[in-house]
């Protein structure tokens, strides 16, 4: 097992670097630096200002070496423009660039500053990560028990009129992305011109105080998408534990049904659903990212779509980095969970 | 003039969609007739989950073909603007239409640009109905070309080739589409590299599939894998040469066509994210039906591996892949709508269902009818697709 571990973090770390380099060289294509270069300096600049604006601070260095020295294992650039002034990447305001340390990158905990927020990276991202938390604790909350309850109702008996309507519900839910649902939930519950107006259709107010009203539509939005996924998945799980052997003994010695379902096929029909449930935490962010720009609530995934309209190269890294980072510790956490729940694996 | 109230708006589009009941009642007397004769398509006839399916699916699919390149069943122009109908509500009437010589009314209202979200829906489904199932199919050639292999062969092919899938698949696809899809990768030209590789596996694909059947026959083979090639190698050449782009090489009297370079982006980015997930199916199905005593079989007639990959496991897979294949495309469509709705890629005034919900959303508080049309046509066409897919599962499984 630990070896297996091991391995897996072996892989997650490769993995890791390599999407943060594919992130990183996508981010400083010159078309991009052109640009920072004359929203940053000087609209008007001709190309040759471009240039050495770009060759001052360091953005003309071989990608390679930029990489190591945004990941922290490559001494920070020092580099005395023609006019005299001598930048270095490690020199923050306010500091000499001789008395700056020499390595600065993710790694020692410098994550840049954001262009068009004026903040550092790592605080936006951890003051929008907390708000993302809270909308998808929320929805986890929603749409596991959710989708357990209904894939498992509608697996227990199958081709009974309970499992044909609960899985027309999911195919439903799953035929719906949240850009649709959320559109079809403000329109009904929220609009002026049906007039319900129960909840709210913007989430903005939810940042500073979570409540029923301004937070349900945002949350029911992603987790009925995903919802439908899961339940199928669990029904397809439950139906073929409802089939096997050790159900028929059960059922012949007379065990009733709910002790059937309750004690004998739930555990083992959960262990498929819980690598789906695992795996859908990168889909979420999907969701996320959709829904915070619908509901206007200003979270990581709102974050994201401000630093990739705006080219704001360092915030975009940094959520890359995050959502990378959160993808792969999902994958790893099902792989192993997969293992721990299967007995038969697990044994062996 | 009045305007329509809801029942004579009800009527008038059905009126307005009566080339596309036609076309379904035919396809679908005809296929009820036939359906001994056609295989697992009519079998499909006997359930019938997969009958509304496939009827919602072909119900958008001669929407887009009639209202599309024919312009049949679209009321007004879906760019041009009327003065005066700026938001205007469902069955309003268009002023002066008989001396414009226009339809007069905008069946379901005007948008925030006074154009006609009626005819903007119906255009809609041809960009979706056009773009998505051939994306689907250039992503099921990249991954089956790669699958069958990975699957067959393992080892270290094996080992390359899942680590690359897993990292496109690690990325969150949001993430990908701004990193790709942005005027500045564009400017770049790194789409349009992309797309020289991706567009080169149909080529590929069909190449192995005709020499692996066709070797032991010279004679025929090798003119038929000639003529196939200059076909397909001309098609490949005049959709990946493009005037103005990074890659421009071909004469302008040699390129067929030009794909505008919006489309173009699109269609890479959504190949692109899907090609890894069918890339796995692929070889998880291979890894399982390698072990079949019929492969072993002909190992044993000394059959090559391409052949064995291509003419013994691929056709044995077909099950599987063709139900996922109904659901990629919803898949597929529900991507196209999520870059439309953050405007990526397509022109600003596009029809595409995307960008009508994220102009229409703006407004949503206070008029409903520019964002829910396309938004219960998108909706409709993937559960179409899903249902449809359901169904063929079902009927599969029962031989």
């Amino acid at each position: 097992m630990g070896k297996f571990i091991l391995r897996r973090l072996g892989v997650m770390l490769v993995t890791a670097i390599c999407l943060t380099f594919i992130v990183f060289i996508l981010t400083n294509l010159y078309p991009n630096l052109e640009k920072v270069a004359k929203t940053q300096g000087n609209t008007r600049m001709t190309d040759t200002e471009v240039t050495s604006w770009l060759d001052n601070r360091g953005y003309l260095q071989s990608m390679p070496s930029k990489y190591g020295q945004w990941l922290g294992v490559v001494p920070g650039y020092v580099i005395e423009g023609p006019d005299g002034t001598v930048r270095a990447r490690c020199a923050s305001k306010g500091v000499a660039p001789a008395d700056a340390p020499r390595f600065c990158g993710v790694i020692q905990g410098h994550w840049g500053q954001s262009t068009v927020f004026k903040e550092p990276v790592s605080k936006i991202v951890a003051k929008r990560l907390g708000l993302t938390g809270w909308l998808m604790l929320c929805v986890l909350l929603v749409m596991v028990p959710g989708a357990l309850i209904i894939g498992v109702l509608a697996g227990m008996r199958e081709g009974s009129k309970t499992d044909r309507s609960l899985s027309a519900i999911s195919i439903l839910t799953t035929a719906t992305p949240e850009y649709v649902s959320g559109v079809i939930f403000i329109a009904i519950f929220s609009s002026s011109a049906v007039g319900l107006k129960w909840f709210k259709g913007t989430a903005t107010s939810a940042m500073e105080d979570i409540t029923f009203g301004n937070f349900f539509l945002p949350v029911i939005t992603i987790a009925l998408y995903g919802m439908g996924y899961i339940a199928r998945m669990t029904r397809a799980s439950m139906t073929e534990v409802m089939t096997a052997q050790y159900i028929r003994t059960a059922r012949l010695k007379g065990v009733s049904f709910r002790n059937i379902v309750l004690k004998h096929a739930l555990r083992n029909a959960l262990i498929a659903p819980f690598t789906v449930i695992m795996l859908q935490i990168p889909w979420l962010l999907n969701g996320v990212v959709i829904v915070e720009t619908l509901f206007n609530y200003k979270g990581f995934g709102w974050t994201l779509v401000q630093a990739a309209g705006n080219n704001d190269i360092e915030l975009l890294l940094g959520v890359s980095v995050v959502s990378v980072v959160v993808v792969l510790v999902t994958q790893l956490i099902s792989d192993i969970g997969y293992v721990y729940l299967n007995p038969r694996i697990r044994i062996s | 003039m009045e305007p329509l109230n809801g029942f004579e708006i009800f009527i008038r589009i059905l009126g307005q969609l009566s080339p596309v009941w036609i076309a379904l009642v035919v396809t679908f007397i005809l296929s009820i007739k036939f359906k001994r004769n056609l295989g697992l398509y009519g079998k499909l006839f006997d359930s019938p989950i997969g009958m509304i399916g496939y009827a919602l699916v072909m119900f958008w699919v001669f929407t887009a073909i009639f209202g599309g390149p024919l312009d049949m069943i679209v009321t007004h122009d879906e760019l041009s603007q009327i003065s005066g109908l700026k938001n205007k509500r469902p069955g309003i009437a268009v002023p002066n239409a008989e001396e414009k010589e226009l339809y007069s009314y905008y069946l379901l209202g005007g948008d925030n640009l006074a154009r006609d979200v009626f005819s903007r829906m119906i255009k809609g489904s041809w960009v979706v109905i056009a773009i998505a199932p051939l994306a689907t199919m250039f992503a099921f050639m990249v991954g089956i070309t790669l699958g069958l292999p990975a699957g067959y062969f393992g080892g270290k092919l094996d080992t390359l080739l899942s680590f690359l899938a897993n990292l496109i698949l690690a990325f969150p696809v949001i993430l990908l589409f701004y990193l790709l899809v942005t005027p500045e990768i564009v400017e770049t030209g790194i789409p349009s590299y992309m797309a020289a590789v991706l567009f080169i596996f149909p080529l590929i694909f069909t190449t192995i599939l005709l020499n692996s059947r066709f070797h032991t026959q010279p004679t025929l083979r090798t003119p038929l894998i000639v003529v196939v090639l200059v076909v397909m190698g001309w098609i490949y050449l005049s959709t990946v040469s493009e005037v103005g782009s990074k890659i421009s090489f071909l004469p302008h009297f040699m390129d067929l066509f030009d794909v505008p370079g919006g489309i173009l982006v699109v269609f890479v980015s959504v190949v692109f994210v899907n090609s890894p997930t069918v890339f796995r199916i692929v070889r998880s199905l291979a890894l399982d039906i390698k072990t079949r005593d019929y492969v072993a079989a002909a190992q044993t007639r000394g059959e090559g591996p391409w052949y064995i990959m291509l003419w013994e496991i691929l056709p044995n897979a077909r099950g599987p892949l063709i139900v996922d294949f109904c659901l990629r495309i919803g898949y597929t469509t529900i991507l196209l709508g999520t870059l439309g709705f953050f405007g990526l890629g397509l022109p600003p005034e596009s029809p595409d269902w995307g960008s009508t919900i994220n102009e229409g959303r703006k407004l949503l508080s206070i008029y409903l009818h520019p964002a829910l049309p396309p938004a219960f046509a998108l909706l409709s066409l993937v559960l179409g697709l899903n249902l449809l897919a359901d169904g063929l599962r079902e009927e599969s499984l029962k031989d």
